[in-house]
């Protein structure tokens, strides 16, 4: 049905162009002096059909689904849903959908067959009213625009005032993410404030979320002090960055400095196939390769080390930032004005002493900068950690340790069925909050760090 | 006045302190500089005049061997100073720019502080052994450059905060810091206003007491000023080389003669 | 000047070049060192690639064959009934073809007869069911059937089971490996192309498990995000680049955009599971849901290229058709976009690219459940490739460890030849102004 229905607006929209174009046409030949070519006529009628009418298929789409399954459940008897919590009300409405898809498994109850009838019915019903609402509405736009067709009509403004609109929408779009994300994590870390208090959270030195199930549990009454978890994601960042940065940095300088034109070509690209390995392949590498690497050498110099050790996840993400550091450095010692260069040398200093003593410190903020936007990614690099840090929080700084990060944690708490009703699932935006809070801080004093470098020698 | 310069002149003739014999300079395929032969004198201001795109920068930077710098840059020829070859292996460029200082187009202080512009040549030669003498070098370079007395309270303010002019003079104590012999300066006052040009002018007839400098301009009447031997350069190719008082009054050569009058350039 | 008196009365050039010639070898062993630990520091970078890809190479390249044995198989009436072929017993059927050809078993023992069947994977009933049910007229015909393994026999096969391992610490014991030899000897052994790592979807059994549901997953994920990003991320380009006025709100577009494209992907799936599965009611672990998060994410990097592409057109052609008096969409739309075209799709692929890797975000929306059919559309819950990754790396059986890699090398394909097609793309129809 909703194929049909996009078909549909699809002739709409040909057939208003056609009509349109020529009405237009049997003006012109009626010799009427026209303001805008017959063509703009016909695009003025088909994107006044589109635009609106795509709108709602989009919406209705996106609203039916839930919009049934509410109806379905409020038509439910009184009492079948007697002392089920969230949770408990998707798995009945989820049978009630498998049962509509002709999937049955045992035998279900009566009122269950019955909303699943009923869920169909709503189904047919709700597609064919949204074949309908846009055939009415492509009918009397096509109508509507092709009353507008005149000599005088200036069909060419209208059609650049439509596409205009268009494109203001794209760019907000951007706007409405950053909208979205911010409104999303407020209020569920608003739901989470009001179950565990802010000040647990924030000076708390213990997390442990996990929640007695039932109540007759013995399980900790769960507790969601972040600070071991903000500790962790700490420590891996340190470790990834002392990796990352000499690592990076040196290269850069050789790269921009002493290596042949024909190595950097080679150099370059090799680097950007490293910066270009998605972030899971590198959490394999590190449970792979590295942590039983460490492990092994531990052994071998007599060092207890913890399986998931911070230095495996730390490390490997350090390998990540490398050609992210060693670009933005390159970056920043290649906008340095050749005078410096020039300068430095006809004094007699060497390549090295230019580097050290001139270059590398003008080019410091764009080099800072671009360390910066790093430690925000290894802030909120999530799939590294995920694989090869540990779950358990703890109050260490011991890189041989296990640790977790913030990323781990909201994986682990989001990550299997998750209902909005618990401090569990919250707990997770609330980290969310935090980690998009830090990196954002980070990353706009970066951005303008690296902004205000640039203009310094444009 | 010109009788003055002449004994002068006469007394430095004897002393050539870079002799250059048939240079060439390819840029890749593009063959710069051609078959160039010049001897530059000590203590004596050397110009370098000719239309834009004539070689005479490429030849500068020849000098203090700055196109090594350039990776397609190719020199062949033989350019003593104090009669070595300054292209020869044992010949260090860095040595060499210590010897040879160069001052640039563009003013281009380090964003560093005044002092640190200055005492930066002395300090990667190590040629101070303790603070106190490299408040003495830098003092005497910034006298030197004659702009002492105007940045002798803000050493230690940003020497990019400066003037054009002033810049362009802390460039020359710069240069001038490492006790060079030989100052060479690419069109120094191209970027400034009439005032600091007159200003860096003056300066350079100073440092003539103690250097052999030699002066890149597109200015004929710079070159006349400063100058006391003007070599004119045109599409690559050493046309005159002789007293600036001759270039100026009876050249020799048609297209010099063209160039001093306006007609190409 | 003024300060005559302060000139040196004779220069001193023999101790200042003294002093230099003396510092110089110092100075040049300084810059050397520089230069090598800079030329270690690339070494090092280029030797984790290389561990890296070796690494997944060296455990992967097995993955892309599976031993199968080879089996006469008679289809026995008192079996397997046509008229009841949803409860036939194949499994026994193919014990006692397996167990005729050892011998040492013979088909009498049942017991040991049952743990035979060990060496077959779990997926071979279901062949010879499929080829029964297919053909009904094969019930009392022997066929000839080769399948697949299961995976610690896949592992002895490979040698990555070690037969020198002492008996306790091998998952095959001695009695096990002497059944496989036997039927080694008899050649029914082999090992093909593992097709199934294509054409089947995830499963429980690493020598049943394939790719295929994430590859169609991965499909549908990327088709949607390219669908809803690729528009909107030019309109946006074009309107901030051409059209915008240079005013507070467009500033505060574009930094809102550099900014987003720095937001933590895990912070996207946060927005994806609060907005598109709480508040609008999307279903979980779709591909849908999955693309229009990664759109989101992708759309920051198309807007970037766009723009740096419409830069990067000279003004000169703005001014021409502006003079020839076209208004500005139409110098936009007829005379800018067509040249930037090209750079336009190398950003896109680029971004495109980033997003088939991206993992974290489709965790969250439930993208990595055990699903064992391909989706047959964005609405169908599937898995796609680098959340695949993730729930292999995470099963315990040995055989998925070398899954894995080969799953990653399959992924990293895909990159590589993206890449190659915006290299090519930009190399092809760059042009100089």
């Amino acid at each position: 049905m909703t194929g049909f229905a996009f078909l549909l607006l699809l002739m709409a929209a040909i057939l208003g162009y056609m009509l349109n174009r020529y009405a237009a046409q049997s003006v012109r030949a009626g010799g009427g002096r026209f303001h805008s070519l017959t063509g703009y006529h016909g695009m003025f009628s088909a994107l006044l059909v589109l635009v609106p009418v795509l709108t709602i298929i989009l919406a209705w789409l996106v609203l039916q689904g839930p919009l049934i399954d509410r109806m379905v459940m409020g038509g439910l008897p009184q009492g079948a849903l007697q002392g089920l919590d969230t949770g408990g009300r998707q798995l009945v409405l989820a049978e009630i959908k498998s049962i509509a898809g002709g999937r049955v498994f045992g035998t279900p109850e009566d009122w269950k067959l019955a909303a699943a009838d009923r869920l169909v019915a709503l189904r047919e019903t709700s597609g064919w009213l949204l074949v309908v609402v846009v055939a009415v509405l492509g009918l009397s736009i096509i109508a509507f625009a092709r009353s507008r067709v005149s000599a005088g009509f200036r069909a060419r403004q209208g059609v650049e005032r439509i596409v205009s609109g268009l494109m203001i929408f794209c760019s907000t779009v951007a706007v409405f993410t950053t909208v979205g994300i911010i409104l999303s994590l407020t209020f569920e870390t608003y739901r989470f404030f009001q179950a565990v208090p802010v000040s647990e959270f924030l000076f708390g030195t213990n997390w442990e979320p996990q929640i007695p199930i039932r109540a007759d549990q013995i399980a900790a009454e769960g507790a969601f002090g972040w600070l071991p978890v903000i500790l962790g994601t700490m420590v891996i960042t340190v470790v990834a960055l002392v990796v990352a940065i000499p690592i990076g940095l040196l290269s850069a300088i050789y790269l921009n400095e002493f290596a042949p034109g024909r190595v950097r070509s080679v150099v370059k690209p090799v680097l950007e196939i490293l910066a270009g390995v998605p972030t899971v392949v590198y959490g394999f590498f590190a449970i792979l390769v590295v942590a039983p690497a460490i492990r092994s050498f531990g052994a071998t110099i007599d060092i207890d080390v913890a399986p998931n050790t911070a230095l495996a996840a730390g490390g490997v993400m350090g390998i990540m930032l490398i050609p992210f550091i060693s670009s933005f450095a390159d970056d920043a010692l290649s906008a340095v004005p050749q005078a410096m260069r020039d300068g430095s040398l006809g004094l007699g200093a060497t390549r090295g002493e230019m580097m050290t003593t001139v270059l590398f410190p003008a080019a410091l903020p764009g080099i800072v900068g671009g360390i910066l936007l790093a430690v925000s990614r290894a802030i909120g690099e999530t799939m590294i950690v995920v694989m090869a840090a540990g779950l358990m929080a703890r109050m260490t700084i011991n890189p041989l340790d296990s640790v977790t990060t913030v990323t781990v944690q909201i994986v682990t708490l989001l990550i299997g069925d998750t209902s909005f009703d618990n401090p569990k699932t919250l707990a997770a935006f609330a980290l969310g909050m935090m980690l998009f809070l830090v990196t954002l801080v980070i990353n706009i004093f970066a951005l303008r760090i690296v902004r205000k470098y640039r203009e310094a020698y444009d | 006045m010109n009788d003055i310069r002449k004994i002068e002149r006469d007394v430095n003739m004897a002393n050539t302190k870079i002799s250059a014999r048939s240079v060439d300079v390819f840029y890749g395929e593009t063959h710069a500089i051609r078959n160039v032969s010049v001897d530059i004198a000590d203590r004596t201001v050397t110009a370098f005049i000719g239309p834009s795109g004539c070689g005479k920068s490429t030849f500068l930077r020849c000098l203090n061997r700055m196109n090594d710098t350039i990776e397609t840059c190719r020199v062949t020829g033989d350019i003593e100073l104090d009669g070595r070859d300054i292209n020869a292996r044992s010949v260090d460029a860095v040595q060499l720019r210590a010897q040879v200082g160069m001052v640039f187009q563009k003013p281009n202080p380090f964003p560093k502080s005044i002092y640190d512009n200055v005492a930066y040549g002395p300090k990667i030669h190590g040629m101070a052994r303790n603070k106190a003498e490299l408040d003495e070098i830098v003092e005497k370079a910034l006298r030197r450059g004659a702009i002492w007395d105007e940045v002798k309270d803000r050493l230690h303010a940003p020497g990019t905060g400066l003037s054009g002019g002033q810049q362009q003079r802390l460039c020359i104590a710069r240069a001038v810091a490492t006790e060079p012999e030989v100052l060479l300066m690419d069109e120094p006052c191209s970027a400034l206003d009439p005032i600091a040009t007159a200003q860096v002018e003056e300066l350079i007839d100073e440092l003539r007491q103690d250097y052999a400098v030699v002066i890149v301009t597109h200015s004929m009447q710079q070159a006349a000023r400063v100058s006391q031997k003007t070599a004119f350069f045109h599409l690559g190719d050493l046309v005159e080389y002789d007293d600036t008082d001759r270039i100026f009054t009876n050249p020799r050569d048609q297209r010099t003669e063209s160039y001093i009058t306006g007609r190409i350039g | 000047m003024t300060d005559v008196t302060n000139r040196p009365p004779g220069r001193t050039p023999n101790r200042a070049s003294e002093l230099v010639a003396a510092s110089l070898k110092r100075r040049h062993a300084k810059q050397a060192r520089l230069k090598w630990l800079g030329m270690g520091a690339i070494g090092i970078a280029f030797l984790m690639l290389f561990i890296l890809v070796g690494s997944l190479v060296s455990t992967g390249w097995q993955a892309f064959t599976q031993t199968h044995v080879t089996l006469d198989v008679y289809v026995d009436p008192d079996e397997i009934e046509a008229e009841d072929l949803p409860r036939g017993d194949f499994d026994d059927v193919l014990v006692d073809s397996l167990a005729s050809m050892l011998p040492e078993v013979g088909t009498e023992d049942r017991a040991t007869a049952r743990s035979v069947a060990g060496i077959l994977s779990n997926g071979a009933q279901f062949m010879l069911r499929d080829l029964v049910v297919a053909n009904p007229s094969l019930i009392g015909e022997t066929i000839t059937m080769t399948v697949p393994v299961s995976d610690p026999y896949d592992q002895l096969n490979k040698g990555l089971i070690e037969r020198a391992t002492p008996e306790a610490l091998r998952r095959v014991k001695d009695n096990e490996i002497a059944w496989f030899d036997t039927l080694a000897e008899q050649g029914a052994v082999s090992k093909p192309f593992n097709w199934a790592l294509f054409t089947n979807a995830d499963s429980r059994f690493p020598e049943l498990a394939g790719l295929k549901g994430a590859l169609v997953g991965s499909f549908w994920a990327l088709l949607v995000c390219f669908l809803i990003s690729f528009p909107l991320g030019i309109g946006a380009a074009i309107y901030l680049e051409e059209f915008a006025p240079k005013n507070k709100l467009s500033d505060f577009i574009e930094v809102n955009i550099n900014n987003l494209a720095a937001v933590p992907s895990v912070v996207f799936g946060l927005l994806a599971l609060a907005v598109f599965i709480n508040w609008f009611g999307l279903p979980r672990s779709v591909p849908f849901v999955g693309g229009l998060t990664l759109a989101l994410m992708t759309m920051p990097t198309i807007i970037i290229a766009t723009r740096a592409a419409l830069k990067a057109v000279p003004p000169s052609i703005r001014e021409a058709a502006m003079g020839l008096g076209a208004s500005r969409q139409q110098v936009v739309f007829q005379h800018v976009l067509p040249p930037a075209m090209p750079g336009i799709l190398t950003g896109t692929i680029i971004g495109l690219a980033q997003a088939l890797g991206e993992t974290a975000p489709l965790l969250l929306i439930g993208m990595n459940a055990f699903i064992t059919s391909a989706a047959s559309g964005p609405f169908d819950s599937a898995t796609a490739l680098p959340t695949q990754i993730f729930i292999w790396a995470d099963s315990p059986e040995r055989g998925f460890v070398s899954r894995t890699s080969a799953a990653i090398l399959v992924l990293l394909g895909f990159l590589v030849a993206m890449n190659a097609v915006a290299i090519f793309l930009r190399q092809k129809f760059q042009r100089k102004w």
